[in-house]
């Protein structure tokens, strides 16, 4: 019995182990091969979703479903924390049930949230990446009257480089929906010389913000943040007032990462092609969690877990893998509440910008709710 | 010959990046670090070798060295 442990049950992991049990079935069958999915809670969160909870547009709860509804029955799903990982002895501890050894490890247990990493952000700052923020976020909007709105990027690397430019530019639409816009001012910031990490994704924003009025400030590395004065300090010694802040919080992988001495913040160090870990044998890390130079975005978590899929099941059936991953992102940018464009490129083109449009927005949209059949290992 | 130089405490390796870049990799991991903490950024980015001094004159941080590796570069940098 060849067992293959996936930990994460994320874009990344949940994709991986359906491609795995559909090109694994006739093996899982006959039981010579386990596909086992380790996750922290029985639910599958598509992140996405909360950027329009933030405007009041989806519901939290409609970022979940049951894990049990998406992974192939072929998949053993198994609800527990993974706690520990011995890479010499290719043996996870859980939580709750006991170890478990594998003879692949896939890493997918993603990103976390560390707003406290930032003094006062807390206190101060909203934001939209998770279920609690995202409906703070949405009251604050709604109650705003007026004043002075600040999106930050305060922590990097983070999820989706795409949603700085997507928010700023919708809250900026949002306000002018509703007729207020003449009484908010909209600021950005972002920690390099221009507004993107991505010069062509800068350049495109660029006029954009210049048009719509929004004050940018470039080289902007929140240290910290006063709650009570309402102002921003940052590394470089500027400080910027605000009357509502919403901010990019820092990120960390997890723990486990550190503690197993796979990668440094938690993100596991990784052959950017093979994405196999560069620190242990058979031990592979997909989407925001391998260090690989890609955005931590969902489409990096989908496209790696199909290569990692490939090359699993090269080494079960005794071949050498030779499925590689190059990059490969594709990302839809919202430029407003009604239009949007969408970027593609990998590690050696850089994305070609595409003027804003009804219809890609609509496909975004679309997307968000096929993004289910992608989970499943379909689309 | 400078390779040996600077020994870096830490060592952030961008080359191949891409988003968000290799200044972002290196401002993520400058904001953590403790004072005097010698970084080494490699990088295949030339714009790099532009963009980090600039960003270390504005914040204030030490410049050490920038290195021709070949095919990267090391841009070594102490954290005030």
């Amino acid at each position: 019995m060849q067992r293959i442990l996936i930990v994460g049950g994320g874009t990344g992991g949940t994709v991986l182990a359906n491609r795995l049990s559909t090109k694994l079935d006739d093996e899982i069958d006959a039981d010579e091969v386990e596909v086992r999915l380790v996750n922290d809670g029985p639910d599958h969160v598509y992140k996405p979703v909360y950027l329009y909870v933030a405007f009041g547009q989806r519901e939290p709860e409609d970022a979940l479903r049951p894990l049990s509804d998406l992974v192939n029955p072929r998949v053993t799903l198994d609800v527990d924390r993974v706690t520990d990982v011995d890479t010499d002895a290719k043996r996870v501890t859980r939580h709750d049930g006991g170890e478990l050894d594998y003879d692949y490890l896939v890493l997918a247990t993603g990103a976390t949230l560390v707003p406290e990493e930032t003094p006062g952000l807390v206190e101060g700052g909203h934001h939209f990446y998770g279920p609690e923020g995202a409906e703070n976020l949405r009251d604050a909007l709604a109650d705003f009257e007026g004043g002075r709105v600040v999106f930050s990027v305060v922590g990097t690397p983070h999820m989706c480089p795409a949603a700085p430019i997507e928010f700023t530019l919708m809250v900026e639409d949002w306000f002018r929906e509703r007729g207020m816009r003449d009484e908010v001012d909209v600021h950005y910031t972002y920690p390099i010389m221009r507004l993107h990490g991505k010069q062509s994704i800068s350049d495109w924003a660029e006029p954009r913000f210049a048009d719509r009025d929004i004050e940018t400030h470039t080289f902007f590395n929140v240290e910290e943040v006063d709650p009570e004065e309402q102002v921003l300090h940052t590394v470089e010694g500027e400080s910027l007032d605000y009357d509502l802040l919403v901010a990019i919080p820092p990120h960390r992988g997890d723990d486990l990462i550190v503690e197993s001495g796979l990668g440094d913040d938690g993100w596991v160090e990784v052959d950017r092609n093979t994405l196999e870990a560069t620190a242990a044998e058979d031990v592979y890390a997909i989407g925001d969690t391998a260090a690989a130079p890609a955005p931590k975005a969902g489409s990096v978590a989908h496209y790696e877990a199909g290569v990692v899929a490939e090359r699993l099941a090269s080494s079960v059936h005794g071949h050498v893998p030779t499925e590689t991953y190059h990059g490969k992102t594709i990302c839809f940018m919202e430029a407003g509440m009604d239009d949007a464009t969408y970027v593609s490129f990998d590690y050696e083109n850089e994305p070609v910008m595409r003027d804003e449009n009804k219809f890609v927005h609509w496909a975004k949209l679309a997307y968000n709710e096929s993004y289910w059949l992608t989970a499943r290992g379909l689309l | 010959m400078s390779e040996h130089k600077h020994t870096p405490d830490v060592t952030v390796d961008a080359r191949g990046a891409g988003c968000p870049g290799p200044l972002m990799d290196l401002i993520g991991k400058v904001k953590t670090a403790d004072e005097g903490t010698v970084i080494e950024l490699q990088t295949t980015d030339a714009g790099s070798k532009d963009d980090v001094p600039e960003w270390l004159d504005k914040a204030g941080h030490e410049l050490l060295d920038i290195v021709d590796q070949g095919d990267y570069w090391s841009i070594y940098v102490r954290k005030a």
